[in-house]
């Protein structure tokens, strides 16, 4: 039986960890995510749940404690936001090459300079090639469920990846909204224990862990992670099966509202999707065939799934809430159109960059968005490719 | 116990031949030595900061470790040490490890693992106190990328990024004294050592840090035959010069209380200890006295302030 | 569990172990480092008193010892370095390239 709450995303993720009881949480402060420790903290205080909690230095310490308490053989977690992601970005690379399946919830913020608290996924986004798993929500109830998946994810013998749990900083982090929670018993019972086949601290036999690897093992181990990797893709899917069994909740690569007959349609992630959502609604009213897909898993990318839901658009927009100062686009851009490149008739694409540093997403924006592709469908031709929206002047 | 060097040999080797650390390094000694220091019963975790020992120990496929192993990065030995140790408590609190089975967390890392890039983890850990030991092979140098000079060079050696030449004398600055920042964490145990004699001093303070609760320290000065450009076989005798010129004083702190655990019977002149390296050779050059000169004073000042705390 | 004999630089990835882990206790064994020996040390039995001072200052763990005596050297890994014979109070090891010149003087 689901339990009917109000909880803000922070809270949300903070009771998953409460029911999961992980072995060890390394913590470290940083807005908008300091939410989580605190809570979990909490709960240590009070006695329910058996974490080890420690207080480090710096996210850095964060995630190498982590992974040492991971390697020793037991779930270890952490959560961060922006500059602190970044100050990991070395030991998320480790994590993902030693195969550690550490679970790390990210309130995704924007990354200096200027220095701002506000949300984008300029964070996230930079951590793309570190070999985590990185699953995205829209509200408060998708970073629970993805939380809940999370562990059984990371931890399937076919994957052992780390993995990111994004919710939107503040938007989602710190927003109350309702929330559907399971029972502590369901939780615990779908999650399962940890038991991992090789630690450090196990008694049988050693094991080594992070060797110097010559140019004889090194390509070698790299397409072993780029297979786990690979391998993720079915993994996710069933263990949203499952969850959909058991909780009654659908999760897949994307949700791909309104897609079926779309002709002009947008990529989106987290919770821009529901404002967006609204605009496709009114459109759809008006007669126009809009659509949208939001993206909930962007590592392993699904390429192929997410070109074959978009190939009979006409038009798409690529709405990207971080900057790569690539010149020629930013990185959902880049994938997105990557991923359609084969496809025999494929949409004419642009790229949005907004919403940086918290700038406001509006209906009214969106539909100037869809409006834009109206007009490529209408004239044919696709006007500048890489544009900003939301900004002055 | 009694420390008696046949039993110590006696004992199974648990850092083995086949490591690709140079022919006369200082750090196989010390890592033999260090797991000699865990009892026999009790098996260890050793955490390590990448440098030469890193990529000299565990090359894949193959590790020199008997115990479990584990390197993540340069700067964070003591940050995963810290995260073995949580696990090793959880496990313990759990009972998925039983009682009377014993498990040491040990990490170790080059003076620059620990004396700068890895400064922050370890003092974290440290003040967090966790119950482990941090060994520190201080080679005064970052030898791994080739002797550039790091906090732990002393003042006037030449290292590849402080080099000698006609308007250089080495480098300006004097050595960090690491072991005494440390004792200002309050760490239950930490000792200064390195390896002369029957390797007593060492076993005894390497022993005793492992067997202390808490977040405990163990600096050793471990001689580079490469960096320090000196003939791999005089190991012992640049050892000896070490401490017998002050240059490297043997103490312990414990609880607080400072402790010579070795005297030399006459204190020799620094430059006993500077001519036997290439790295001090500009030192003896005509002109350049001032500088053993300078060295000298900074060794008499310290080792008067130890004797201080030691009274 | 794969072992680290059975992993070479002509294995396939999909025979590496995950995350380059190893399960197994010093296999750096495997390499012979002894290849990397320019100068040998030999060990001259009849003048070592089995004082044991050698052994714990090999950097390579190649003097091997069993109840409380030294035997011969591991020359499989031993990398020459010297630091046993200048640590050996009664001259019991010396370079083997200077042996005549001890056996002269004898």
């Amino acid at each position: 039986m689901s339990i009917r709450e109000r909880l803000s995303g922070n809270e949300a993720v903070a009771t998953a960890i409460r029911q999961i009881n992980p072995d060890v949480f390394a913590m470290f402060p940083i807005t908008p995510s300091t939410e989580i420790p605190q809570y979990v903290a909490q709960y240590v205080a009070d006695g329910k749940v058996d974490t080890e909690f420690i207080c480090v230095e710096s996210e850095h310490s964060a995630m190498s404690a982590c992974l040492g308490a991971e390697a020793a053989g037991v779930r270890a977690v952490t959560a961060t936001s922006s500059a602190g992601l970044s100050y990991m970005n070395e030991v998320l690379y480790v994590a993902g090459s030693l195969r550690l399946p550490v679970v790390l919830a990210v309130a995704c913020r924007a990354l200096t300079g200027p220095i701002n608290i506000n949300h984008d996924y300029s964070d996230s986004f930079a951590e793309r090639d570190s070999g985590f798993i990185q699953l995205y929500a829209e509200n408060n109830q998708e970073v629970y469920d993805n939380y809940l998946m999370a562990h059984r994810i990371a931890e399937h013998p076919d994957v052992r990846l780390p993995l990111m749990v994004c919710e939107d900083g503040f938007i989602t982090s710190h927003a109350i909204e309702n929330i559907e929670l399971e029972e502590d018993a369901a939780v615990k019972a779908f999650v399962g224990e940890y038991n991992p086949e090789n630690y450090l601290l196990k008694k049988e036999n050693p094991l080594a862990v992070g060797p110097y690897g010559v140019s004889a093992y090194y390509m070698e181990a790299r397409v072993a992670q780029a297979q786990a990797m690979i391998n993720a893709k079915k993994v996710i899917l069933d263990v949203a099966a499952d969850f959909e069994k058991t909780f009654g909740r659908k999760y897949g690569f994307f949700e791909a509202y309104k897609m079926e007959d779309a002709e002009v349609a947008m990529v989106i992630m987290g919770s821009s999707a529901g404002t967006a959502k609204v605009a496709v609604d009114e459109l759809r009213a008006q007669g126009i065939k809009a659509g949208l897909v939001k993206l909930r898993v962007f590592r392993p990318f699904p390429g192929e799934e997410l070109a074959a839901v978009l190939q009979n658009c006409k038009a798409v927009a690529v709405m990207d809430k971080s900057e790569g100062f690539s010149a020629c686009g930013g990185p959902l851009f880049a994938e997105t159109a990557g991923a359609c490149i084969n496809l025999d008739k494929r949409p004419k694409m642009i790229d949005i960059v907004f919403g940086l540093g918290g700038r406001d997403f509006t209906v009214d924006a969106a539909k100037g968005v869809f409006n834009r592709l109206e007009n490529i469908v209408k004239t044919g031709k696709t006007g500048p490719v890489y544009t900003h929206m939301g900004q002055r002047g | 116990m009694a420390y008696n060097l046949k039993e110590e040999m006696n004992k199974e080797e648990r850092f083995h031949s086949g490591h690709r650390l140079c022919a006369g390094c200082g750090a196989g000694i010390v890592c033999r030595a260090m797991m000699r220091a865990v009892d026999p019963e009790d098996r260890a975790v050793i955490c390590n900061a990448t440098g030469c020992l890193e990529v000299s120990s565990f090359q894949y496929p193959f590790t020199a470790w008997e115990d479990s192993y584990i390197h993540t990065a340069f700067e964070n030995a003591s940050a995963t040490a810290s995260g073995v140790e949580a696990a090793y408590k959880v496990m313990k609190k759990k009972g998925k490890i039983p009682e009377g089975e014993n498990v040491k967390i040990l990490a170790i890392g080059g003076d620059g693992g620990t004396y700068d890039i890895g400064f922050q983890s370890l003092s974290g850990a440290l003040e967090r106190g966790h119950d482990f030991t941090y060994f520190c092979y201080d080679n005064n140098a970052y030898m791994n990328t080739g002797t550039q000079r790091s906090s732990a060079t002393p003042r006037f050696a030449s290292a590849t990024t402080t080099p000698a030449g006609v308007e250089s004398v080495g480098k300006k600055q004097v050595q960090k004294d690491l072991t005494q920042i440390v004792v200002a964490h309050g760490s239950p145990y930490v000792a200064q050592t390195t390896m002369f004699g029957n390797m007593k001093d060492f076993h005894e303070k390497a022993h005793r840090a492992i067997y202390t609760n808490g977040p405990t320290f163990v600096n050793v000065l471990t001689p580079c035959p490469r960096g320090w450009m000196y003939p791999a076989e005089d190991f012992v005798k640049i050892c000896k010069a070490a401490i017998d010129t002050c240059v490297w004083p043997i103490y312990e702190v414990v609880e607080g209380e400072y402790r010579l655990t070795f005297e030399p019977r006459q204190k020799l002149p620094v430059e006993e200890f500077m001519r036997l390296q290439g790295r001090f050779a500009h030192c003896f050059k005509p002109g350049n006295e001032w500088t053993i000169e300078a060295a000298q004073e900074y060794v008499d000042k310290k080792w008067e302030e130890l004797l201080a705390k030691c009274r | 569990m794969r072992s680290a004999k059975d992993i070479n630089e002509k294995i396939a990835w999909q025979d590496l172990t995950t995350g380059c882990e190893i399960y197994e206790p010093g296999t750096s064994r495997l390499t012979k480092t002894g290849e990397w020996r320019s100068r040998t040390p030999v060990w001259i039995e009849e003048k070592c008193k089995q004082c044991l001072l050698c052994a714990p200052f090999c950097p390579d763990a190649s003097i091997p010892c069993k109840d409380g005596k030294r035997s011969e050297f591991d020359y499989e890994h031993c990398k020459g370095c010297g630091i046993c014979i200048k640590v050996c109070p009664f001259d019991a090891i010396c370079w083997q390239d200077e042996m005549k010149d001890k056996e002269g003087t004898k």
